[in-house]
């Protein structure tokens, strides 16, 4: 049990911050809470209501209220808010979980929205807003009694899992499918037709595709991440509860180890195959390459509330890992392009040494030129990067023995046309890699910006703009 | 539903209703004092008028009969009873009243022997002739709700009992085709009101376990052990006709016996009992039917999945009058358009007189009746506070 509540820091598990009435003494109950919300179970979450005035002071009381010693209880807030180095703060020009240092966990889900209502839809992304407010800082649903107070006639408004444990770095990152836009036909659904971004397409099929419909697509996408697993999967199970309704799981993937780094504090972690992965990933820390190659920018007109966001690429990707396990290291190596040990480029020198692909050996470049990295490398494609955010995955095995594993590929960028269409035609055609993957499950969302004002949600510039 | 003897033989009835009255004319309509006199008998059933405004109603019945009898006044979905008196003895006279506000198509019913569904006839409410408003207090709702559903469990019981019955028979007897066209329709009654069934002890256990909840060493009894028998399983022999009997009695028996509980005068419920019955209702076919675990031989879990929906509609109408007195019109709305969200994709698999078999249905519509269960159930999950409150 304590490795969970230790996190990757060690920071300590706090218990004192959910000192009754500590959180939502500071909220006033809101106007503005959703036509669902004021709809039955969801009424005491609706008190809340979104991120705006009292709302601030509830959900963000710790920061918000406390730091300007405004009122007693805020004071108290500060006191008993979680520590500051387990809490990533949700409110932002940009959304959480992006360039946010990979968090070892993730769960994410994928639903598909099946009210027909617009009011109903912002409803929803109102209350996943309030819920993920509260839920970032380590605090039940709903406050402090969230999680079950005296009320013995009702359900707790949150499942309780999540209680006694920080808030483990957990970010919540939501995003819009193009079937939200349009349906299948090119139906306007909600009236946001006019409103998709030109780059949010239909993935194209790639070769050696092998998705399954059931693990693909959606109009709404969640990535929970956290330094625990039951603080991201509490998170899942608390907004899929909050949705009923509204808008139904459709796919959801557990991802039990990051396969990349975001942050130059950060070592790099191994995929399944045993390699370092993600060396030369995009890094928080050059914010001109993040500027350039994840968030969007300079969108006019009708998709102009998608400045600040950016695109989240999902692809589940089974790896066949019995049959990979048993090549020679040499093949390995070949296949990745680096060596399995440091990481370094087969080309010579360490980990983060540039590799060197028109270095010759006796046999042709040392780096083949259908190696991984060789064809992934930006320099063959117009400098393009992704940042990448993956997981390893683990679904069991297959019921023939073999482990259903593999890397849930997660990447986030300004443009999927110019930075991850080209990109993985290339590698699906000619990368020596493919033999050992088969892409099962597919998702394309665009990432809202973040909120970042009072009586803002996730998605208001869309939906209200 | 059979077709009843709804009219008695004009002369008797006019003679009874006169001398119970003291009317000297106009039979078809209520008394002097107001009251709509009912005259039934072991095979009869003749209520005086088919029409009455809407406001607080009385019946003045007379049972004419040997058995003793009983009426009702029901909801038009023939589930709901909103009101009833029981045990009328052979001869006497006693009187109900019901409160119906509510403008619109009902049911009356006279059950004579106090089993089965009784001689059912259409009742018309019609726009109140008064303006009174009787500002019932929260105590006098919560009683009315908890005599109605108490009324509407016995209802469904004593449905059940002669259902049974002919299903045992059949099965028992080896007509294997009737046993099974039989067999989802019955448990229908009990299924609408499984949660009560459950509160007696080893009686859910004896009639409506499925194999696989068994202990090991429990005797498998009750309608799946006949379901099993009926459509059979794989490497499955057959009981005989002794084996049949055996099985055949017992269901009678037990459901005999739940007859007897729930008429009996330490069968009380509350509120809290007919919320919870809702959520235990919905959790059935959340855990139960949605899975197709029910009727793991027949396969006839919508006709099951229908049954449990229209006892949790009934309950959440039973209640409804407490959520507009509490304020949480919201919370019914929300469940008046999802229960009927639910039953639109349950109408889309309607075959025939019944359902689609589980087996028949594709991979996004159990989907989506799972989305539909859900989206329901979540907010029900509220009833139960929103109708216990105290205002």
């Amino acid at each position: 049990m304590n490795e969970r509540v230790g996190g990757q820091d060690g920071h300590e598990h706090d218990g004192a911050r959910r000192r009754p009435g500590a959180d939502d003494d500071g909220a006033a109950p809101l106007e503005g809470a959703s036509p669902s919300a004021r709809a039955g179970r969801v009424s005491r979450r609706g008190l809340l209501g979104t991120l705006g005035g009292g709302a601030v002071g509830a959900v963000l009381g710790g920061v918000a209220v406390g730091l300007s010693r405004g009122s007693e209880a805020g004071a108290e807030a500060v006191s008993s808010a979680a520590p500051a180095n387990a809490v990533v703060e949700f409110m932002g020009e940009h959304q959480a979980g992006i360039v946010t240092p990979a968090q070892d966990r993730m769960h994410v889900a994928a639903f598909d929205v099946t009210t027909s209502s617009l009011d109903e839809l912002i409803g929803l992304m109102k209350d996943f807003s309030s819920a993920i407010g509260y839920m970032t800082r380590g605090l039940p649903i709903g406050g402090s009694a969230g999680a079950g107070g005296d009320d013995l006639l009702a359900p707790p408004e949150d499942t309780g899992e999540a209680v006694g444990l920080t808030a483990g770095h957990l970010t919540v990152t939501v995003g819009f499918g193009r079937s939200l836009f349009v349906d299948a036909d090119g139906k306007d659904r909600f009236g946001l037709k006019a409103k998709l971004p030109e780059g949010l397409i239909e993935l194209p099929h790639f070769p050696g595709d092998q998705l399954e419909e059931a693990r693909s697509g959606g109009d709404l996408v969640v990535q929970a991440c956290a330094d625990d697993p039951q603080v991201a999967v509490h998170a899942i199970r608390n907004l899929s509860r909050i949705a009923f309704g509204r808008a139904s799981v459709r796919w959801s993937q557990i991802g039990f180890g990051r396969t990349a780094s975001t942050s130059k504090a950060q070592a790099t972690p191994r995929n399944l195959f045993g390699f370092k992965d993600g060396t030369a990933n995009v890094k928080a820390e050059d914010t001109s390459v993040v500027d350039e190659h994840v968030w969007i920018s300079g969108l006019e007109g009708e998709s102009a509330w998608a400045n600040g966001g950016s695109f989240m690429v999902a692809r589940r990707i089974r790896m066949t890992i019995e049959t990979w396990d048993r090549q020679n290291l040499g093949e390995q190596q070949l296949v990745v392009g680096r060596t399995k040990a440091s990481g370094a480029p087969l080309s010579g020198g360490e980990e983060f040494t540039e590799p060197d692909f028109a270095k010759k050996g006796a046999n042709g470049p040392l780096i083949d030129t259908n190696s991984h990295v060789a064809l992934s490398h930006p320099t063959r494609h117009g400098g393009a990067q992704m940042l990448r955010r993956g997981y390893n995955y683990t679904d069991g095995t297959d019921g023939l023995g073999r482990l259903d594993a593999g890397l849930f590929f997660i990447a986030f960028v300004v443009d999927p046309r110019t930075h991850y269409v080209p990109i993985q035609n290339l590698i699906s055609k000619q990368d020596l890699m493919q033999e050992y993957v088969r892409h099962t499950g597919s998702g394309l969302f665009v990432i809202p910006p973040g909120v970042n004002e009072a009586g803002g949600y996730l998605g208001k510039r869309l939906l209200e703009g | 539903m059979k077709k009843q003897h709804l009219l008695a033989p004009l002369g008797v009835l006019s003679v009874a209703a006169l001398l119970l009255t003291g009317c000297t004319d106009n039979t078809k309509t209520a008394s002097a004092d107001g009251a709509i006199t009912v005259t039934e008998s072991d095979t009869e059933c003749s209520v005086a008028t088919a029409t009455a405004p809407a406001g607080q109603l009385t019946f003045k019945i007379t049972n004419n009969g040997q058995k003793s009898n009983e009426f009702e006044v029901l909801a038009a979905d023939g589930l709901r009873i909103l009101g009833e008196l029981e045990n009328i003895g052979s001869g006497t006279t006693r009187e109900l009243t019901v409160r119906v506000d509510e403008p619109g198509e009902y049911l009356v019913a006279c059950v004579p022997g106090q089993v089965g569904a009784g001689m059912r006839q259409a009742f018309t409410v019609t726009e109140a002739t008064t303006k009174e408003t009787v500002a019932a207090d929260r105590a006098a709702l919560q009683k009315t709700a908890v005599e109605q559903y108490t009324a509407y469990v016995r209802g469904q019981v004593q449905q059940l009992l002669p259902a049974t019955e002919e299903f045992a028979k059949a099965f028992a007897e080896g007509d294997v085709e009737k046993a099974k066209a039989l067999y989802p329709t019955a448990r229908a009654y009990y299924e609408r009101v499984e949660p009560v069934a459950e509160s007696f002890g080893d009686l859910d256990p004896e009639l409506d376990f499925r194999k696989a909840m068994l202990e090991d060493g429990q005797e498998f009894t009750g309608w799946h052990r006949a379901e099993e028998d009926l459509w059979g399983s794989e490497g499955y022999t057959k009981l005989d006709a002794a084996g049949r009997q055996k099985v055949a009695d017992f269901m009678v028996k037990k459901t005999k016996e739940l007859y007897d509980s729930v008429r009996s005068d330490d069968f009380k419920l509350n509120i809290e009992a007919i919320g919870q019955g809702a959520i235990g209702l919905m959790d059935e076919v959340a855990t139960g039917k949605i899975t197709g675990e029910e009727e793991l031989y027949s396969h006839t879990d919508l006709w099951d999945f229908q049954a449990n929906l229209e006892g949790a509609k009934v309950a959440f109408e039973t209640l409804q009058p407490l959520l507009k007195d509490s304020g949480d019109e919201q919370l019914a709305t929300t469940l008046t358009e999802r229960f009927a969200a639910v039953q639109k994709l349950l109408d889309a698999q309607k075959s025939g007189d019944g359902f689609k078999l589980y087996t028949e249905l594709s991979k996004d519509e159990i989907k989506g009746l799972a989305d539909s269960v859900n989206a329901l159930a979540e907010p029900l999950s509220q009833l139960t506070k929103a109708a216990a409150k105290v205002k």
